[in-house]
This record gives structure tokens, C-alpha cells and sequence, in this order.
């Protein structure tokens, strides 16, 4: 029974699609639409009490949490595909801290820009400019930061591409968009380099072809 | 050269991590960083923790930081046979439902935890009056959280299943301070969080590091 990935066409479910398809991992996708707010629906809140994006049903198995399921699919096909956690407990040591560092640094300030700035105009709200520049500051310091470590490293946890990096993708791919905040990337010479080098791996390319979302 | 662990015993993040050591029964150096000083933005740990966070744990060459990363490095490295294994790795069921629930702490719970106990016992530190509104906004969020979660533990007797993992353990820090506050009916009036909450202060790690917990300078 093949893997099913819920939502698609929004970032988060992409973390867990470009994860799988670096493991060779085959999958369907069941859409469902923010818009109208199937996430909401009694039915996805079986699966997933939150209503957040992305439900995985594997077997009998229902995962939720994007992180969580990429940590999963790359520890049991640790075998197949790209390596995705490092060859050591110290090297996975170093992929989990970089993926707590885009969870917990990364993700809250591109989060809230991606919904002000994408999100709400397509519901007809204004973003508050006082809110939009605190959120861009928050992310410059920690792309100051990113900046000076992958001038010293190839990759966020070392010389090696990894969960740390992937799971960069779905959202910083919304800032070389029609965002319109591609300077901040380009602006860093050693974060620009890591982006097109993550960005150009096949499997982001297809993930971006078959569900192009509202880059 | 044994384990280093950079932090403070009142700040959440380096209990997480202090609980997960007791929890492997790891002996460790609890190296205090003063946090009122602003130590931890100076260069000498800004080598060790570029964001200027603690906790930073050392163990040999290795320097790592992110709490969860960390609790998650001891669990691996530090499993013995004879310990509970906090990630179950032995049981894709188990270990799925591990990793489901420890983002469930970390992005549904934490985030709205996070502000209130700020709000309630730092701010008052940095001699500014708590924000209200704030609050009331946040404890409104961990409301919808513990109804998950109470609906969840009428079907497991932990979060992740029928056995404690590291996604009970990274609640401990936020919920002791929970219970401190004037909001700790949230846990009380839901009658399985609560069971779960105080069967978790009987365990022996979690006894140790409540007695460095206190919000003072």
C-alpha cells in the first residue's frame, strides 16, 4: 500500500514529498484546500487534531508534523536513496540541532511573513508594515548567522547535504518568489551559494513541477 | 573530559535537557552561565552557541545546542539495554507516535506556553508589569492544545502511547512552571492531563531537577 501525502500544494507537505523523493520512496498526494477549509473538517481532524498540514497515512499508520515524518521516512530508509542524518550519532547530533535551529529561529519569522505578505492578500487583508519589518529583521539575524556558518561549512550541519537543509526548502522557495524578498538571499553570498546548490537538487525541481503552489 | 552542560536550573530549556540526563542516568557538569549579565551574548559562548541560547550541551569534540536536538542526541547515544529507550526506536509504531508528539510539544504547546510564562515570571524581573492581553490570547491557544491532549490521554496512558518517551518529558519544564502560576486550572480541570501531569512529577529525574526551578536572580 503506497504512502499517501495530504495538502500538496502548501510548503509544509513539500518537506515530507522532496524528503521521499530523495529516498526513492513512492507516494500519491490527496489534495485539500486551506482556502476552503477542508483542514477544518471533522473528517482531517481525525486524522489530524490540530488541522495543520501535512497528514501522511502509511499502512495504518497516520503520521502528522512534517519534521517529524521526514525524521521517520529518513531513519527507516536509512538504506535507500540519499543520506539524509549524517553517518554518526555526532553527525546526526549536528542534522537535529540545525533542524531545531530552522524550527525554532528559521521558521517562526518566514512564517509570518509568508502569511502576511502571500497568504492574507489572497484573503483580502493588508499586512501592518510594523509587523512585516520586525519579522524581516528576526530573519536577518538568523541569516546573519546562517551566513557566517555555511561560510565555514558546505552544508547547515557539515559537509554533507541533510534533513538540516532540506528542510529549508518550501518556505525560503516563497522568498525567491513573487514575495519579492530574494535580496535577503542574495544579499549573502555564502547563503545564496547554499540556496541554489539545495534549490537545484532534482528533487526540489520535481516537487516544484508537479505541485507548483502559490510560489 | 566528561559531559558539559551549559546553562542555568531555573531556565525551561536547560531542564529539558537536565531531565533527559537524569532520565539516562548521563553524570554530568552543569556549567552556570548568568544569564542577568547577558553572558551568554558574549563572544566566548556565542563560539559555542552562534543564536546565544543555552542550553549548549559538550560532550568530547562534540558541541551541540537546540534543547530537543540535545535530548534527542543523549537518548541515542546514551541508551543502555537496561534504560527505557525515550524513543522506542525498536518499534516503528512506538517511535512514530515518539516523533509525532515531541513536535507536538514543540510547535503546538511550546508556542502558546512560551509567552504566558514569560509574561508572568520574567517580566516582572526585567521590572516591567506583565501584558495581559498577551496571556489571555495565549491561554485561550493552550486551552485548544490541552483538549487535544486530554482526548489523546483517554487513549494512551502517555502521549505517544502506553509508556513515557521524550515527548511527555519535554512538557516538564513549561508544565512545573504552569502549575505556578494562577492558570494552573488549565491542567486541573481536565481530569486525564492532570493524572498525566502528576504521574510525571513522581519520577525521580523530574524530583531533581524541580528543586532548582525557581524564578529569582
Amino acid at each position: 500500500m503506497v504512502v499517501k501525502v495530504y495538502g500538496p500544494d502548501y510548503a509544509s507537505p513539500k518537506r515530507v514529498l522532496v524528503c521521499l523523493i530523495e529516498k526513492g520512496v513512492e507516494f500519491e498526494t490527496v489534495g485539500v484546500d486551506l482556502f476552503k477549509g477542508e483542514h477544518k473538517a471533522p473528517e482531517y481532524l481525525e486524522l489530524q487534531p490540530f488541522g495543520s498540514l501535512p497528514v501522511v497515512q502509511d499502512g495504518d499508520y497516520t503520521l502528522f508534523e512534517s519534521r517529524a515524518i521526514i525524521r521517520y521516512y529518513a531513519e527507516k530508509y536509512k538504506d535507500q536513496g540519499t543520506e539524509l542524518l549524517g553517518k554518526t550519532i555526532e553527525e546526526r547530533g549536528l542534522v537535529e540541532q540545525w533542524l531545531e535551529v530552522e524550527a525554532q529561529n528559521f521558521h517562526p519569522p518566514i512564517f509570518d511573513l509568508v502569511l502576511k505578505v502571500v497568504i492574507g492578500p489572497l484573503r483580502g487583508l493588508t499586512p501592518d508594515p510594523k509587523q512585516l519589518k520586525e519579522s524581516e529583521d528576526k530573519l536577518c539575524q538568523v541569516l546573519d548567522i546562517y551566513e557566517e556558518r555555511l561560510s565555514k561549512s558546505k552544508y547547515l550541519a557539515g559537509n554533507f547535504f541533510s534533513l538540516a537543509d532540506l528542510s529549508h526548502l518550501p518556505f525560503t522557495q516563497y522568498l525567491v518568489g513573487k514575495m519579492g524578498k530574494e535580496y535577503l538571499i542574495r544579499d549573502r553570498k555564502h547563503v545564496s551559494g547554499w540556496w541554489d546548490d539545495i534549490s537545484s537538487r532534482p528533487s526540489w525541481k520535481k516537487v516544484l513541477e508537479l505541485w507548483p503552489g502559490l510560489y | 573530559m566528561g559531559v558539559k552542560l551549559y546553562g542555568h536550573p531555573m531556565s525551561s530549556c536547560t531542564v529539558r535537557v537536565m531531565a533527559c540526563l537524569y532520565e539516562k542516568g548521563v553524570e554530568f557538569e552543569l556549567v552556570p552561565v548568568n544569564m542577568f549579565a547577558g553572558e551568554q551574548k558574549m563572544p566566548d559562548f556565542l563560539a559555542k552557541n552562534p543564536f546565544g541560547k543555552i542550553p549548549v550541551l559538550e560532550d568530547g569534540d562534540l558541541t551541540i545546542f537546540e534543547s530537543r536536538a540535545i535530548t534527542e542526541y543523549i537518548s541515542k547515544k546514551y541508551h543502555a539495554p537496561a534504560t527505557d529507550d525515550l524513543l522506542r526506536s525498536d518499534s516503528p509504531e512506538e517511535s512514530i507516535a515518539v516523533r509525532v508528539w515531541v513536535e507536538v510539544e514543540s510547535h503546538h504547546f511550546q508556542p502558546a506556553m512560551s509567552p504566558i510564562i514569560f509574561q508572568h515570571f520574567v517580566a516582572p524581573l526585567q521590572g516591567k508589569a506583565p501584558d495581559q492581553a498577551i496571556i489571555d490570547d495565549h491561554l485561550a491557544k493552550l486551552a485548544g492544545v490541552l483538549d487535544v491532549y486530554e482526548a489523546r490521554l483517554g487513549k494512551t496512558k502517555y502521549l505517544a502511547g502506553d509508556f513515557f518517551s521524550l515527548a511527555d518529558l519535554h512538557h516538564f519544564p513549561y508544565m512545573f512552571y504552569l502549575m505556578k502560576t494562577p492558570w494552573a486550572a488549565a491542567v486541573t480541570d481536565r481530569p486525564r492531563v492532570k493524572a498525566w501531569w502528576e504521574g510525571m512529577c513522581g519520577r525521580e529525574a523530574f524530583k531533581k531537577v524541580a528543586e532548582g526551578m525557581k524564578f529569582e536572580k
